[in-house]
Order: C-alpha cells, then sequence, then structure tokens
C-alpha cells in the first residue's frame, strides 16, 4: 500500500465515481467477452456436423417374417425390430396398464401394431436383454429377458418384473414406405 | 456502494480460513498486488505477459484440437480437415492455435530484442536470461514437432529435412536419426511420437514459465533506464497500475491477433501444405515456418568443409549456437551500463544486429541461389561477429552517457514524459 | 509515447517487407503472377454468390469430376450452396459407393447418401496415373488455398490456355501451353471452352464465365467456413477495439493519479 493518504475532497468523490463507472463498465464488458470466448471450446465438444448427418437409419423391413426380429444400430446403439405375431399383439393390448411398473398403452408404443421398435438397452443399467435370436429365454411375459440382474419385458417391452424402473424406449422413427423405416 | 457489515466479514473469514492452510491470497497479494514494480516501465514491457497469454490459449485450443485430431499417417491429414469443415467452431480452434505459434513467437522475439537493448540480461538477472533462452529451445521443438502433425508436404519434408541433419553427428549420427524417426524414414512411429512430443512439451514451458517468473520476482523488474530501483518513491504497486496497463496490452494483441485470424488466416502458411504428404515426391521449396527462417538460412549458410569436419555439422551447431550464443550475453557485454539509453554506440551495433536478424530471414525463405548465397554467408559471419567481437569491445571501449540519479530523480525531472 | 509508435511503425515496416520476401515465390523463374481478379467473397465483408455456386458446382460436376476428386466434400454439404435435401439425395444418388461385408461377408456397392464424401473418378492415385497417362489429377477439395496465388490462379490457370507456344519454346510432346502454370507446361488438355456446360439458370455460357464459376465453387470448397468466419471476425473485432478503448481510458484514469 504505497499510495498516500488524502483529504476526500469533493473533486476526488467526482472522480472516484467516473472510475468507478469507467472500471464497472469495462469490467462488465470484459465478463461477456470472456462468456462469449468460453463458448466455442463447449460447443467444440458437442457432435459434429458429421456426427449429426449420421444420426438416422433407414431400414428395409421387407425381409422380417411375422415373428422375426432383426437387430440394427442406429447412433451406436442396438435397435430391436420385431414383427409381432397376432397372439403377441393381442397379449401386449389386453394387460391391464394399471398393474404396470411403468404403466403405458401398447398403442402408445407402436405405429402399426405388428411393428415393434425399441432401443435394446436395459432401462436398468444399460445391458442388451436377449430375445431377439430364436432360442434366447424370453423371460415370464414373452418378451425379452436381460441376463444381469433379471429383468422381464412382454411383448410390447414393458418392464414388468425385476430392477428396471422403465419400459424400453422407442425411438422417434416414420415409415418412409409400407416396407421401410427412418429411424431418428 | 459500500458492502453490508455482515458480507463484509463473511468474505473475510474465508479469506482467512483459506489462507491460513494454503496461503493463495497472501501470495497473489505480495505477487501481483502489492509488488513494487519500476514506475518507468514503457510498453516493451508489456510482452512478457503477453506471451504467457498466448501460452494459455494455445494450451487450451491444443487440448480442444487433439479431441478430434488422430496421429496416424493415414488419418492426420483428413482429421484436420474434419476438424476444419465438421466440428462445431473446428476451424476456429484451428486458426486460432496455428497463428498462435506464429503469436508466440513475434512476442518472444520483442521480449527478447527488449532484453537485448536494455540490458535485463545483465547481473543479477543472468539465470532469468538463461531460462528465457531454455524457453525458447522448447519453444522452438516444440513449434517443429507441432508442424508435423497436419501431415501436409511442408510438414514431412520440414520433419525430414531437419531430423536428417542430426547425421551429421560423427559415428552415431545414422543411429540417432533412425532412433529419431523409429524407423528408416519419416512414418507413422515418427507422426505418433511428435503428436505426444508436441502434448509434452508446452507444459515443459510452463513449468520454465514458472521458475523464470521466481528469477524475476526475486530481483524484480529492471526499467528502461537501468538504474536499480533504490527507495520506494522509484516503485508503484504492481496493482492496479501495471495490471491495467498489461491487460490494456492484451487488448491491442488481441485486435491484431484476431484480425489474423479472422481475415487472414493462412497468411503466414505455406500453401503446399494444404496438400497430403506424399513421402516420393519433394516440392520445389522447401521452407521452415518465418520463426525459423534466420536460423535455416544459418544452416544453409555453411555450404564448405572446414579441414575434417563437414559443412553439414558445422551447419547444424552454428543453427543452434545461434540461439545458445543469447546465453553467454551476460558476459559477453562487459558495460558497466545496462541499457542502450546510455550506450550511444552499443545502440547502433543494436539496430544493425537486428537488421542482419531481419536480412538472415528473407535469405532463408529465398532458394539458396546468385547473390543470396553470399549474402547469407556474410549474414551468418556479422550474427557471431556481433556477439563474439562486437558487443564485447564496444562494452569495453564506449563511453557512455550520464545516468540518471535514480528512477524517481529522472521521473520527476521530465514531468511529461514519465511513464505512459 | 511518440517513440513507441514510431519504433512499431518501423518495425512492422522493415517485418512487412520481411513477410513479402518471405512468402514464397509467386512468380518462379518467368511465370507470370496471376492478374488480381475481383471475387465476391474477398474482403473482410466477403460472401459467396449462391447462383455462381450453383454454377460451378455444374460445372465440376459435369467437366471437372470425370478425373477430379473432391473428397473432403460431403454431398450434405450442398446444402450451403442452395440444394435441398431432395435435390442432394439425387445427386448423391448418382454415385456408387463401396459398403460391407454383408452377411456373406462380401463387399458390395450402393448409392451414396447425403452423410458419404463425394466419391473420386479413381479407386486411388495410381489407377488415376494409369488412366491419365502418368499424370495425377489432384484432388480438389482445398486446391484453391493448396496453390499460391488462390482463386486468382485458378482462374488465370482455366484461361491461361493459348492455341499455340511462343516463338522458340519448346513443348514437350502431349503437354499443353499455359501461361500461369509453373513451367509453362501443363499436361491437362484445355477443359473449358464456350459451349463446355449449357447453365440451368440460363447465364450465358462463355469460357470465363465457366472458370469463374467453377473457381468460385472451389473457394467454396476449400473454405466453407469463410462467411461464417468473417461474419463472426467483424463481430469479434468491433468488440475487441470497444473494449481495448474502454481499457484504454481506464489505464489513463488509473495513472493519472500518479503525475
Amino acid at each position: 500500500m504505497t499510495e498516500t493518504v488524502t483529504t476526500v475532497t469533493t473533486e476526488e468523490d467526482e472522480g472516484e465515481t467516473r472510475r468507478d463507472f469507467l472500471l464497472i463498465a469495462t469490467s462488465a464488458v470484459g465478463a461477456v467477452g470472456a462468456a462469449l470466448a468460453a463458448w466455442p471450446f463447449i460447443d467444440t465438444m458437442n457432435p459434429a456436423a458429421d456426427t449429426l448427418a449420421l444420426a438416422s437409419t433407414e431400414v428395409d423391413l421387407s425381409a422380417i417374417e411375422e415373428g422375426q426380429a432383426i437387430t440394427v444400430v442406429w447412433r451406436g446403439k442396438p435397435v430391436f425390430i420385431r414383427k409381432r405375431t397376432v397372439a403377441e399383439i393381442e397379449s401386449a393390448e389386453k394387460t391391464n396398464v394399471a398393474d404396470l411398473p411403468d404403466p403405458e398403452e401398447d398403442a402408445k408404443r407402436v405405429q402399426k401394431p405388428e411393428w415393434l421398435i425399441m432401443v435394446g438397452i436395459c432401462t436398468h443399467l444399460g445391458c442388451i436383454p436377449l430375445g431377439q435370436k430364436a432360442g434366447d429365454p424370453r423371460g415370464e411375459f414373452g418378451g425379452w429377458f436381460c441376463p444381469c440382474h433379471g429383468s422381464h419385458y412382454d411383448t410390447s417391452g414393458r418392464i414388468r418384473k425385476g430392477p428396471a424402473p422403465n419400459n424400453l424406449a422407442v425411438p422417434p422413427y416414420k415409415f418412409v414406405d409400407d416396407e421401410s423405416i427412418k429411424i431418428g | 456502494m459500500t458492502k453490508p457489515n455482515w458480507a463484509a466479514r463473511a468474505v473475510k473469514g474465508t479469506v482467512d480460513w483459506i489462507d491460513y492452510r494454503l496461503p493463495v491470497f497472501t501470495f497473489v497479494n505480495h505477487h501481483l498486488v502489492e509488488y513494487p514494480t519500476p514506475r518507468n516501465l514503457n510498453y516493451w514491457w508489456n510482452f512478457g505477459s503477453l506471451a504467457g497469454i498466448v501460452l494459455v490459449i494455445m494450451i487450451a485450443t491444443g487440448i480442444f484440437l487433439a479431441m478430434n485430431y488422430t496421429p496416424h499417417v493415414d488419418f492426420a491429414f483428413a482429421s484436420v480437415e474434419r476438424i476444419m469443415r465438421d466440428v462445431n467452431y473446428g476451424w476456429l480452434m484451428r486458426y486460432v492455435h496455428m497463428n498462435g505459434g506464429s503469436m508466440f513467437f513475434l512476442l518472444v522475439y520483442i521480449h527478447l530484442f527488449r532484453g537485448l537493448y536494455y540490458g535485463s540480461y545483465k547481473a543479477p538477472r543472468e539465470i532469468l536470461w538463461i531460462i528465457g533462452v531454455f524457453l525458447i529451445f522448447a519453444m522452438m521443438g516444440t513449434a517443429f514437432v507441432g508442424y508435423v502433425l497436419p501431415w501436409g508436404q511442408m510438414s514431412f519434408w520440414a520433419a525430414t529435412v531437419i531430423t536428417s541433419m542430426f547425421s551429421a553427428i560423427p559415428l552415431v549420427g545414422e543411429s540417432i536419426v533412425n532412433w529419431l524417426w523409429g524407423g528408416f524414414a519419416v512414418g507413422n512411429p515418427t507422426l505418433n511420437r511428435f503428436f505426444s512430443l508436441h502434448y509434452l512439451l508446452p507444459f515443459v514451458i510452463f513449468g520454465l514459465v514458472f521458475i523464470h517468473l521466481w528469477a524475476l520476482h526475486t530481483h524484480k523488474s529492471s526499467n528502461p533506464l537501468g538504474v536499480e530501483v533504490k527507495d520506494e518513491q522509484d516503485t508503484i504497486p504492481f496493482h492496479p497500475y501495471y495490471t491495467i496497463k498489461d491487460t490494456f496490452g492484451f487488448g491491442v494483441m488481441m485486435v491484431f491477433y484476431m484480425a489474423v485470424v479472422f481475415f487472414a488466416p493462412d497468411m503466414f502458411g505455406e500453401t503446399i501444405n494444404y496438400v497430403k504428404a506424399n513421402p516420393m515426391q519433394t516440392p520445389p521449396h522447401i521452407v521452415p515456418e518465418w520463426y525459423f527462417l534466420p536460423f535455416y538460412a544459418i544452416l544453409r549458410a555453411i555450404s564448405f568443409d572446414v579441414w575434417f569436419i563437414p559443412a553439414k555439422l558445422i551447419g547444424v551447431v552454428l543453427m543452434g549456437g545461434a540461439v545458445g550464443i543469447l546465453i553467454f550475453m551476460p558476459w559477453l557485454d562487459r558495460s558497466p551500463v545496462r541499457s542502450a539509453r546510455f550506450r550511444p554506440i552499443y545502440k547502433q551495433f543494436f539496430w544493425i544486429f537486428l537488421l542482419d536478424c531481419l536480412i538472415l530471414g528473407y535469405v532463408g525463405a529465398k532458394p539458396p541461389e546468385g547473390a543470396l548465397i553470399a549474402i547469407g554467408q556474410a549474414a551468418t559471419f556479422y550474427y557471431f561477429f556481433h556477439f563474439i567481437v562486437i558487443v564485447p569491445l564496444v562494452s569495453v571501449l564506449e563511453k557512455p552517457r550520464s545516468l540518471p540519479a535514480s528512477i524517481s530523480a529522472a521521473v520527476t525531472k521530465a514531468p511529461a514524459k514519465g511513464a505512459s | 509515447m511518440r517513440k513507441f509508435i514510431l519504433a512499431t511503425f518501423a518495425i512492422s515496416l522493415l517485418g512487412a517487407f520481411s513477410l513479402l520476401g518471405m512468402g514464397s515465390a509467386l512468380a518462379s523463374g518467368d511465370t507470370p503472377k496471376p492478374p488480381s481478379h475481383k471475387w465476391s467473397f474477398s474482403g473482410p465483408f466477403g460472401s459467396f454468390e449462391r447462383p455462381a455456386l450453383k454454377r460451378g458446382f455444374q460445372v465440376y460436376s459435369e467437366v471437372c469430376s470425370s478425373c477430379h476428386g473432391l473428397s473432403l466434400v460431403a454431398y450434405r454439404n450442398l446444402a450451403d450452396i442452395g440444394f435441398s435435401k431432395a435435390e442432394i439425395a439425387e445427386i448423391s444418388a448418382e454415385a456408387e459407393v463401396e459398403d460391407g461385408p454383408d452377411d456373406e461377408g462380401e463387399m458390395y456397392f450402393r448409392p451414396a447418401r447425403a452423410s458419404d464424401r463425394f466419391v473420386s473418378p479413381f479407386e486411388n492415385d495410381n489407377a488415376a496415373r494409369s488412366a491419365n497417362g502418368g499424370s495425377l489429377p489432384p484432388d480438389l477439395s482445398l486446391i484453391v488455398k493448396a496453390r499460391n496465388g488462390g482463386s486468382d490462379y485458378i482462374f488465370a490457370l482455366l484461361t491461361g490456355y493459348r492455341e499455340e507456344a511462343p516463338e522458340g519454346f519448346e513443348m514437350n510432346e502431349d503437354m499443353y501451353y499455359n501461361e500461369y502454370f509453373p513451367g509453362h507446361q501443363i499436361a491437362m488438355l484445355p477443359p473449358l471452352d464456350d459451349e463446355a456446360v449449357e447453365y440451368e439458370d440460363g447465364t450465358k455460357p462463355t469460357l470465363t464465365q465457366h472458370a469463374e464459376d467453377v473457381t468460385v465453387f472451389l473457394a467454396w470448397a476449400a473454405s466453407p467456413e469463410l462467411e461464417a468466419r468473417k461474419r463472426l471476425g467483424i463481430k469479434v473485432l468491433v468488440f475487441l477495439l470497444v473494449l481495448t478503448g474502454m481499457l484504454f481510458a481506464l489505464k489513463r484514469q488509473i495513472w493519472a493519479k500518479l503525475h
């Protein structure tokens, strides 16, 4: 503190206020600049244009028969596509929704009842449930069974028993025509 | 606008609690706030802090670039182009980093020449100066390996030419080169390890900067008069005077830097580096980045063997020696007077030396033909002549002007000039 | 202060001189420097004219793409030029991309999608050379940045072919005389003439028009970020000038205490 002490005069007061204003204004502008400068660094970590371009996947459904399922990759994740049998659709529609741990109507989970499309990642801790291949255990509800901690999913992919809190997620998709869909 | 009493006490309480356990606040107060600094520093004293800021910018942009760069010969060039085209603000990261290298050298060269003019290297700041020379070596290493990473034609061929230089070392030269390359030519192992080194060296620079500042704070800054601080009248607290002056200097630097980044981002570069590396085709002219040109000229100047020592080896030694000789300035310069302001003869030779460096830079940019060969050799000779002959002789023979009694005496004598 | 300004000026002059000398020779030997051409994208406020980009793309796809790749540009980037998603799907579908392996382990070809990069006319450099008498037609994605003189050079090259080499100039076999190509002998035959491409937007086709349009397109291909960069640059510079001005005022104010 090498500043010398002087008696405070009104002139000095005015000077102080002016200096304060300039200081505050400059600091404010500087702070805004720092925030604006930080944004590109943060945004650089967001998905790049080429990653976003791969955000959709088109799938041809024509080769899938009733009772068959395929797994495709969408955004790096497995997606289960199953052409459900009449029995499977009926059992899904007839379930009492109120009894479900994650109540959801089957009609809300499909656009066409025979096509069940969902992200094949267990909503518990992220394992991939079994049930896509013939011979896989399907669990007690005829759908999918997660071997990691024993979650059972029904023919609509809804959680029925086990630690998973939510039904298997349905990704955004639309029918490009009767035989193919675009996911994402 | 006064803070309410309880808030002020809470802040002070927290500060004291932390400071008692880890004296960060005392440290900052001692080194950045109260720190007595000569009152007469001019703007040539801004360049150290500017270089430090650019170092931080380089590390920050470098880290984010490294998130998207692939150090493999088949993917490096394309990964850089992906950064330019697909990564959000990737082009900005790349251009800031690329031009930051040039900014860093520009600022450090000015900082260095400030030291040469004002005698900043003289006792008791010799170690401060020598750490500075080490910093330049570290910067040159960083820049060299960094330039290879985009894997353009110049990246590859500059790497080949400069690493091949080490074969000039007698007996072990070839083995050293193959050891550097990780193979029999510059290739994937080379690129991969250069990436690792490029990530490492800036942190070595960071450490050296810390030691550099430690040495600086031991005897504090010199000043344009070269007259040591005698008492409190000669100094002012670093804050607010030099904090605001350094911040203003930062603003000016950013205007220039950002003008280049946004409107002439390829100005300092070589167009041929936008062509992917081709080990089977040498570009017509191999040139390093501008900040290496004087040293490149010195390297090429020695085109003749001396006795049994091959020309190539002499060139390499002189190139390294051109930086290394700076270490000896405190002992080559025997003048009792620090600042060139009071050394009318030395001052002239300082400017001639600067001109010589610019000539060397020009020669380095051109192919070595015609008159340029002789000019390059003369300029190289003069470069070392300046340090080995001129500096010692002038320092001993010159009659310096009389120094002011003290900093405050000089300042109060000419109030209009003062520290601006 | 005055000394500082003088010194900075002197050093910048010296520096500018050195920089001028340091750039690789724009004219090596007797190859003339390409004349400066006015481009809409030069200068701090530059931008690409969309119609010129579209015409330039047409020239590239109808003339240049038979030999020159554009492999760093993706079909989806054509949205910047003004093509719709449907148009891009059509354009990309004309090219085939290798994909696979399929369930039998075989590689197969499929039409290119918007997310794919432009398909090159040749599998690799050796195939390109063998189809072009040993010469390698360079990929054009970065050609404007990869040549001294940039767009001026590309335009000058395309319009720089001469029917006959000047008196006394010895031409090698199968080479063409070009004013601006280093060494004056280029292996590429003149790719453009006054009727090379019939423009979809009805612009009168001439050699100069074709050359100009394709150069604009290639400048965009090399620097697709140009417009965003200059726009942001203006904002950043204005901001910095204001902030630096305020910092200067604050500095004077704080230092006034000392005098």
